[in-house]
């Protein structure tokens, strides 16, 4: 029950390559995570949908193998 | 999903306009996240009812299916799902949560 801020990183960028991702590891126990995410393909979408394209490219691994991952999301600022 | 999982959540959604599912009570949440929400709620003196996850097994993942959202966590107000905690806290503290029960006509 627990994954590397690497590899939660590695599988949004494959579905994001453009993506500015930042991970932290809220309890150091690789359990807990925050994730701020920066990507164009947000843009237009509701901050539900945003969250949950993150979701599906963390391929159902969040609420199972991890904890938690802590969501924050948004476009890129012009 | 079964149908009649799907059924029952969809009449406990449709019969509370404010509905939280979350992980143990109001009173005795058993998870921070779901405490988080209840806390914003309370907060704001908005009236809600909660259904506990732990439980009943079949709402706990059922639910997840139904909403396309892998946590608990989950806010639904009139029929629409608004999101889980770091939505929540996001739209708490930048006022937009506000505006969301106002025009959704629920009393904040």
């Amino acid at each position: 029950m627990a994954m590397k801020a690497t590899e939660i990183e590695e599988l949004i960028l494959q579905t994001f390559p453009n993506a500015k991702v930042t991970i932290e590891d809220l309890r150091g126990d690789g359990d807990h995570y925050a994730a701020q995410i920066i990507a164009e393909e947000f843009r237009g979408k509701s901050r539900v949908q945003q969250h949950q394209m993150i979701y599906n490219a963390m391929g159902g691994r969040v609420g199972k193998e991890l904890h938690a991952l802590a969501l924050n999301t948004s476009t890129p600022k012009e | 999903m079964e149908d009649n999982t799907k059924e029952k959540i969809q009449n406990i959604i449709k019969d509370n306009e404010v509905l939280l599912f979350m992980k143990g009570t109001p009173v005795m949440p058993q998870c921070g996240f779901s405490a988080a929400v209840v806390g914003v709620l309370s907060h704001m003196g908005v009236k809600f009812n909660s259904v506990n996850v732990l439980e009943d097994a079949e709402i706990r993942e059922g639910i997840k299916t139904y909403s396309d959202w892998p946590t608990i966590p989950q806010l639904y107000v009139k029929n629409e799902f608004v999101g889980g905690c770091d939505i929540i806290r996001e739209m708490h503290e930048n006022g937009e949560l506000t505006n969301y029960f106002n025009e959704a006509g629920i009393k904040v």
